[in-house]
Parts: C-alpha cells; sequence; structure tokens
C-alpha cells in the first residue's frame, strides 16, 4: 500500500511575515534576516509534524503556504 | 469623545467612528452591515466607504492600485494630492505606496524581526513586573491607567533610545494625533510642528552620540546608497509613535477586559501556559484594536459602488476578524482556535512592522498580570471607557483584586 509524504511550502510571493508558520511549527519553518519564511530544507514533512504542518497552512493569514501529498514513488502531486 | 458631531441617523449611510454607539460597542453595528451593505457609506469628513466583510477587506488591502496608504488616519484635515511628499508620505513605510513602499519597509524589516524583538522581552517583563509590583496591597485599581498604558509607551522609548522619562509626553502627543482627530486643521497643524521639534532635538542628539538604537539605526540606515532625509526619519519615529503605542495599549487592555469578565478563561490561562499563544492569537482576532484607513486613488466601480478619487475608505480589520463567512462562532473567544487566519495586523504589504514586538508586549504582559492577579474582576463594569477614533482599546479599566 502506497504512504503518502507530505510536502509544505512557502510562496515567497504571497509571505508577509507575520510569523504565524514559524509560531506553530518551528521544526518545519526557517526565518530570514528580514522576518520572512520559506520551508525548512526540501519541506518534505515527518510524519509526526503533519498536524503541525496543517496548522501552519491554516493560520496563514496570506494564505502563503501550501501543503501536497506525493504518494512514493510516483512523485504525483494531489 | 467627539464634541460637535450630530447623532448618526443610520450606520449603512451616515456613520461615523467616533459616535458614542460605535465607541462603546462596534461588533453589532458591523453585524448588522454584512447583513445590510456590505460597504456603508457617510457623507462624513468629506465623504468614507466601510466594506466590513473578511473578502472586502482583503480585497482592499491587496489593491495598491486603486487605494493609496498616503494618509492612513481619518480626520477632517483631508489632504489633497500635493499635500504631502509622495510617495513617500507623512510617516513611511506605512503612508508609502508601492514601489518606494517595499525599499523603505526592507530597510526597516531586520530591526523588527522576531530575533531582535526578543532581545526586548526582559526589558519589558521586568518593567511589567514593577508597574505591578507598584499596585501592591490594593484591591482595586484602575489596569488601564496604573498598567496596560505604561508598558508599549516605555517599550518603545526604549526601542528609539529616547530618555525614559519623556514617556508621559509621548502619551500625549499619541492621543493628539489620533483621538483628537475632529479638532481644526490649524491645531492639529500646531501640535504636529511641536512635535516635529521634539524628534529633531533626539535626532541631533543621536548623529552627536550615535549608539545601539532605532534612532540611531535610522540615521545610519542607507536606501540605494543614500541616507535617509530627516524629514523621513522624522516620520518613521512618528510611525513608531502612532502605530506602536496606542494599538498596543488598546490589546492588553482589550484582553484584560475580557479576562476580567470570563473568570473559566483566566483560570484556564493560569492552569495552562501553553495555551498562551493560541490565546494570544484569539485575543487578537475578537478584539483586534486597529482599524486602517486608504484614500481612493482614482474613480473606479467597487462592487456597484461608485468610489471617486480622494474619498476616504476606513479598512477595519476588527471587523473582518469578526465575519462568520471566514472564521466559526465569531463572536466567541476560544482561547484554544487553533485554525485562525485573523488580519489584526492587516493584510499584504502594510502588514504591521513591528507584530513580533506587539506579541511579545501583548504576552508578557499577560503572563505577568495573571502570575501575580490570576483572578480579577470588572470592579464597574460601565466604568469601563474606550477610545474614539481607529484605534479601540478601554481607557478606563477599573478591576478589584479577588
Amino acid at each position: 500500500m502506497p504512504h503518502a509524504t507530505f510536502r509544505v511550502h512557502v510562496d515567497p510571493d504571497k509571505c508577509q511575515g507575520h510569523n504565524r508558520c514559524y509560531s506553530v511549527s518551528p521544526d518545519l519553518f526557517e526565518l530570514d534576516d528580514l522576518g520572512m519564511s520559506s520551508e525548512a530544507g526540501d519541506g518534505i514533512v515527518p510524519a509526526d509534524l503533519v498536524t503541525q504542518a496543517r496548522l501552519a497552512v491554516d493560520n496563514c493569514p496570506e494564505h502563503a503556504i501550501s501543503l501536497t501529498a506525493e504518494t512514493a514513488g510516483s512523485g504525483v502531486r494531489r | 469623545m467627539t464634541e460637535g458631531h450630530p447623532p448618526v441617523r443610520d450606520f449603512a449611510t451616515d456613520f461615523d467612528h467616533t459616535d458614542p454607539a460605535w465607541v462603546a460597542d462596534p461588533y453589532p453595528i458591523w453585524d448588522d452591515l454584512r447583513q445590510r451593505c456590505p460597504v456603508a457609506h457617510s457623507d462624513r469628513y468629506g465623504g468614507v466607504w466601510l466594506p466590513v466583510t473578511h473578502d472586502l477587506v482583503s480585497e482592499v488591502a491587496y489593491d495598491t492600485q486603486h487605494f493609496t496608504s498616503r494618509t492612513v488616519v481619518v480626520s477632517e484635515r483631508r489632504p489633497g494630492p500635493d499635500a504631502l511628499p509622495a510617495p513617500i508620505g507623512l510617516s513611511p513605510p506605512i503612508t508609502s505606496d508601492p514601489p518606494y513602499h517595499g525599499l523603505i519597509r526592507r530597510m526597516l524589516l531586520p530591526a523588527f524581526a522576531p530575533r531582535p524583538i526578543a532581545a526586548l522581552e526582559p526589558f519589558t517583563r521586568d518593567l511589567c513586573r514593577d508597574l505591578l509590583a507598584a499596585t501592591a496591597g490594593r484591591t482595586s485599581f484602575d489596569a488601564a491607567v496604573e498598567y496596560t498604558r505604561h508598558i508599549p509607551v516605555r517599550v518603545i522609548v526604549r526601542f528609539l533610545g529616547f530618555p525614559p522619562q519623556d514617556a508621559d509626553l509621548f502619551r500625549g502627543f499619541i492621543s493628539q494625533v489620533l483621538e483628537q482627530v475632529d479638532r481644526p486643521a490649524e491645531e492639529r497643524e500646531a501640535m504636529f510642528t511641536k512635535l516635529d521639534e521634539y524628534m529633531d532635538v533626539q535626532i541631533a542628539d543621536h548623529i552627536a552620540h550615535p549608539r545601539d538604537d532605532l534612532t540611531s539605526f535610522l540615521i545610519a540606515a542607507e536606501i540605494d546608497g543614500s541616507k535617509l532625509s530627516v524629514e523621513h526619519i522624522r516620520g518613521t519615529m512618528i510611525l513608531l509613535m502612532i502605530a506602536g503605542i496606542d494599538t498596543t495599549w488598546s490589546a492588553i487592555g482589550a484582553s484584560l477586559w475580557h479576562l476580567a469578565q470570563h473568570p473559566a478563561d483566566r483560570g484556564r490561562l493560569a492552569a495552562e501556559p501553553a495555551l498562551m499563544d493560541t490565546a494570544v492569537e484569539e485575543l487578537l482576532r475578537a478584539y483586534a484594536p486597529v482599524t486602517m484607513a486608504r484614500l481612493v486613488a482614482k474613480d473606479f466601480d467597487f462592487h456597484g459602488h461608485p468610489f471617486k478619487e480622494g474619498d476616504w475608505l476606513l479598512l477595519p480589520f476588527p471587523a473582518a476578524n469578526r465575519d462568520p463567512a471566514a472564521f466559526d462562532d465569531p463572536g466567541l473567544v476560544r482561547l484554544d482556535r487553533e485554525r485562525n487566519r485573523h488580519a489584526a495586523f492587516g493584510l499584504g504589504r502594510h502588514r504591521c512592522l513591528g507584530s513580533s514586538l506587539a506579541r511579545m508586549e501583548l504576552r508578557v504582559a499577560l503572563e505577568e498580570w495573571l502570575a501575580r492577579y490570576p483572578d480579577f474582576e470588572l470592579s464597574d463594569p460601565s466604568a469601563v471607557t474606550w477610545s474614539a477614533g481607529q484605534v479601540r482599546g478601554p481607557r478606563t479599566l477599573p478591576v478589584t483584586i479577588l
């Protein structure tokens, strides 16, 4: 049975530096010197942090964060 | 409270954000307008529009083509197109438009990022403890006068590197700028002149004696290889005073006002410190203090309304935060609300520069208050007074310690 891998991404054109994502999920995001956010590393979300990733999505006032599932092996996003 | 304004006949067609009913409790007014309009209009102040849904407030906030931020406080003193040095505006970058806005904002952002702001936390915590210690032995006092109003002004004075004893002077200026919007134009000009003179003295002192504070940061700052003009530095300082003091004072006060009336919430918050992060966001959503303003930049049709160049528009983020289309049970304060895309700090490129500072101050002020006074109530709910204008918060908050 294929298991889904989640990837989180911050749209740099939408992020305005509210820092809500970093606040609810400091392991998944990092801030630059201007206080703007981006996903940490390649954005792959460890299984135990999926709930945190969803919280980050649901607390971004600018709707700048996406969370997508990739089925292992296929690379297909849905 | 505003003198000389006739009573509002109908908030859909004649609203006034300084009307006593709006000042006392604006939420039912916005709920009603959301059903009936949802873009209200008033001929007061020379013509003002008011969208009250989350969708419309967002749309305006993101639209810098049809709306200018050249001035963001609605008053009788409507600036003409040449009255202010566009595109910088009086208090950059809040009064600036793109593309210039982006340049100055980028220059300021590093000073307001979470890391440098965290460095102000120990000072803020000590300040809160000292203020609370001064109330020792009393069972009732005015929390707005003795606690909340001192916190942001002293933090900003510290951040700017101004003499600590000037905090009271600052508070006077701010009240004049923000709350006395109905004064004659000449009176407001004179007040701004006095404020400019004060800033000039501070800037000169920092040029002679540079130090590690925001004033020296602004003096040293460059945009495209050029130093900022004195007018620009002064404008940004005024912005910090206007944007950073009344606002946070209001958020802390409104949060204490809520907790004073909800024993279950304050009990839970005192018992579960881990709840503080979502609680702060929820209190910011429910009692967002700041309504911004824009000027219409060019004639156009906004959802069937004939917007004309130079019309005012109030941008009520607090009304957006109470829109049932955007939040479940928006009138209920749920300290553990998990999904909370509130717009207390605005949306889009003008997102409050000081949001990390405000959040830190609100959290620390509540933590220290609850540590000392976990149980308290309003001494007399009818004695609470609220500020008039675009920043809403309690200015009198008599509490009894239980």
